[in-house]
């Protein structure tokens, strides 16, 4: 929770803009108490007065230039924004935020929050999703109100649909006087939040430092309740730059702030829940965004343990052991058609597919389109998701409606104590004896399938392009024996570090985009290691190549403010999703594909991330296209890493 | 009824192939792997067929020829269907003559580091 913290207004003096007084400009230094009119310079006797000085003499005196003041508005909304506890702030810069940038880095200090220097907007938010998912603090991100947010947009939307608080403030020039050139016309919006209402939880333009204080924590407060979704306020230029007025000395204040309780689920609720579960003979777990701490792994163990039941987590966050017997890998079709189906009971904790977990439709390369469950008849469906309380209208993520038996709508992980403990009560003997049976038959399965996932993996393991498998294992071999944090999505290597790895810890899987918006990956990965760095966590990323060439700028960003990170290239050459969704439109019809490489390939030239990387600053080495090489080269990146500087090493790899 | 039309044209397709497939041309591994290639079979099923995320393993295949091409021409999982006008006869021939042709993958156990990561 964040301290009360009041405003100082007799640190500085204070320069009052008055119509009074000489034509003449009128200097006052910081720190000045009250600025007098400076006695006027003493004239020649001759010659005779100008035209200029004539009317000078006579029209009607101008306002004084006042030059400084030693008490900015902006330093009051740095006191608000300190008071919110915030560790850095995300930004690349915009004029429409100087008056506030100057403020944080000289009365600020640049400390608590600090400064860092992003290359490209939708960095600086992707970067704070990925921070948030490791540190479970959100970022103070900055941007224009206009092109800056534009940029960030996208990423935005990523974090609003993988439930990531960001709080971004937006600077913005609302009084038209102020406009100085065509430069900040174009930079100003009537409603800057606007453009990104649809994808946020709340935001606010506040006309005075007060209304800027309320706000401001009213926002921090919105954003950290589940569902936990970024927030946008809007500084306006005119508050950020002129003398914070003498009244608002004496009374402003910074509001307290208290993060409200995550809202738990409904008693009777939750003991219908327990009661159908505890009766179920072969009950299935899906887990979406369920453990937002530590604690959700633990309570989540506790709960599959209690019951006995399969666990299928849809790899959104590390929810899970990846080697605990009851961890199922099924993630798609048809293996995840497989385990629901043979489900009597379906429990879905903050799951936002769980209507696609629960059906299946006619796949893409056949025409038409129908869907059935999959679940067998009589089974029953229960969902705990904090996604019920909060919803908005026009971007989709919601997904399809899901007809389920019990809804409870509150935060998963808040109401697994109560769910646990209404479980065990109902655990009788006889129950208890089912429950052993079915644990030890689940065992047994994950045994055969991590059998199974080690074979598979043996397949190509001399190949070049280097199987994403043989990339995994060799990379795991390198780290393993450290304090490892591995931040990437695993849709693309074919989850091969979930199949093949031993996670147990909270900081060690962060799921991926929440929107499927590419471009994440790269910040999020440095705002993920940014966040590990405090801890001494070696971090670690598997690099799509296309999704890098969004904005690479982020790797002179981890190279400047010496972020460790260990970069791995996924370096398959192409956009490779979206070539597979062209071969599957060219045989829908009937067409050969040899012209789908157009558009989707990247290469002819061939991209070389080790140079890429160089030229950022980043140590480097690669492209490396013989399998028996990765395993030196990554030793050799580990090393440069763990000295705390961020390295890359590119592996030419297959598709998937 | 393009749909039905279509789909009765790939059945016949199919039962027509199943019923030639016996006594079709032995297949060449070497082109069948240029129409591995050409044909985008590597995009799921990875360059040597080892498989991954999207399509299955299918190095040193256990189908025979006839099963292999009747899955193709109508797959029951999410592949895209391949009618003969883009694949003919005789060039799945050549590509499951290629799939057959690669060496059986070394087991897990075999390999140190796999091993070692296994037994962790």
């Amino acid at each position: 929770m964040a301290k009360t913290k009041k405003v100082s207004v007799s640190r500085r003096g204070f320069l009052k803009r008055t119509a009074a007084g000489a034509a003449a400009a009128l200097a006052v230094k910081p720190g000045a108490a009250l600025a007098q009119p400076q006695a006027e310079p003493a004239r020649p006797a001759a010659p005779p007065a100008s035209v200029r000085q004539v009317a000078l003499e006579t029209s009607t005196p101008a306002p004084v230039d006042v030059y400084t003041t030693d008490r900015p508005g902006a330093d009051f909304m740095v006191d608000v924004l300190k008071s919110l506890n915030f560790d850095y702030i995300f930004a690349n810069p915009g004029s429409s935020f100087r008056g506030l940038q100057e403020s944080f880095i000289n009365y600020g200090k640049n400390s608590k929050p600090e400064w860092i220097t992003c290359c490209h907007e939708e960095s600086s938010v992707a970067m704070a999703h990925g921070y948030f998912k490791i540190e479970g603090k959100p970022i103070l991100c900055m941007a224009h109100g206009t092109v800056g947010l534009q940029h960030a947009s996208m990423a935005l939307y990523n974090a609003y649909a993988d439930r990531v608080p960001v709080y971004l403030i937006l600077g913005n020039e609302q009084e038209i006087a102020f406009r100085r050139s065509d430069v900040e016309w174009a930079h100003s919006v009537q409603d800057a939040a606007s453009m990104v209402r649809d994808y946020t939880k709340w935001d606010d333009s506040p006309v005075s430092l007060g209304h800027f204080a309320e706000s401001a924590v009213r926002a921090y407060k919105v954003m950290m309740t589940p569902p936990m979704e970024p927030v946008v306020i809007c500084a306006n230029g005119g508050l950020q730059e002129e003398p914070m007025p003498e009244e608002d000395r004496r009374t402003l204040r910074i509001p307290k702030l208290v993060v409200p309780t995550p809202p738990a689920g409904d008693a009777n609720a939750v003991a219908d829940a327990a009661r159908i579960l505890v009766a179920a003979d072969n009950p299935v777990i899906v887990a979406g965004r369920v453990a937002r701490t530590p604690n959700g792994i633990k309570l989540l163990v506790e709960l599959a343990e209690t019951l006995q039941a399969d666990v299928i987590d849809r790899k959104f966050r590390m929810n899970f052991p990846s080697r605990h017997p009851l961890f199922n890998t099924a993630a798609a079709p048809p293996d995840l058609s497989r385990v629901v189906a043979g489900a009597d009971v379906v429990l879905g904790l903050e799951v936002p597919d769980f209507w696609n977990a629960t059906h299946a439709q006619t796949p893409i390369n056949r025409m038409g389109m129908t869907s059935r469950p999959i679940t067998k008849p009589g089974a029953k469906l229960i969902t705990i998701t904090a996604g019920d309380l909060f919803s908005r209208s026009n971007y989709q993520d919601f997904g399809r409606y899901a007809e389920v038996d019990l809804a409870i709508a509150a935060d998963a992980e808040a109401t697994l104590p109560s769910l646990i403990e209404a479980c065990k009560r109902l655990m009788t003997p006889d129950r208890k004896r089912v429950a052993e049976e079915r644990g030890r038959k689940l065992a047994d399965e994950h045994r055969r399938t991590r059998e199974r996932d080690f074979d598979l993996a043996a397949a190509g393991w001399d190949a070049s392009p280097i199987t994403t498998a043989r990339l995994s294992a060799e990379l795991y071999n390198v780290i393993r024996k450290e304090d490892w944090s591995f931040v990437s999505d695993t849709t693309f290597i074919s989850w091969w570090p979930l199949r093949l790895w031993d996670f147990d810890k909270h900081y060690q899987f962060i799921g991926g985009h929440g929107a499927y918006g590419i471009g994440y990956q790269a910040p999020a990965a440095v705002g993920a290691a940014l966040a590990n760095k405090r801890h001494g966590r070696v971090t670690v990323n598997i690099q799509c190549d296309g999704d890098l060439n969004y904005a690479p700028g982020v790797l002179w960003t981890a190279a400047h403010h010496q972020i460790p990170i260990l970069n791995v290239m996924h370096n398959n050459r192409g956009y490779h999703q979206e070539r597979m969704f062209l071969q599957d439109m060219a045989s829908r019809a009937g067409r050969g594909v040899e012209n789908t490489h157009i558009g989707v390939a990247l290469d002819n030239p061939n991209i070389n991330y080790a140079m890429l990387a160089k030229a950022y600053g980043m140590w480097s080495t690669g492209p490396i296209e013989n399998p028996k090489d990765l395993g030196p080269a990554l030793k050799a990146a580990l090393d440069v890493v763990k000295k705390g500087e961020p390295a890359l090493v590119d592996v030419v790899t297959q598709a998937r | 009824m393009k749909t039905i039309t279509l789909l009765t044209i790939l059945l016949s397709g199919a039962v027509t192939f199943a019923q030639q497939a016996p006594t079709a041309t032995a297949g060449s591994a070497d082109n069948g792997k240029r129409l591995f290639m050409r044909d985008g079979c590597w995009e799921c099923h990875g360059t040597v067929g080892q498989g991954g995320r999207d399509g299955a393993r299918i190095a040193a295949t256990a189908l025979t020829t006839a099963q292999f091409s009747r899955y193709v021409r109508r797959p029951t999982g999410a592949m895209p269907a391949y009618i003969d006008k883009v694949v003919t006869d005789q060039e799945l021939s050549d590509i499951w003559a290629y799939l057959k042709s690669i060496p059986a993958p070394t087991p897990a156990k075999d390999i140190p580091l796999l091993s070692e990561l296994k037994g962790q």
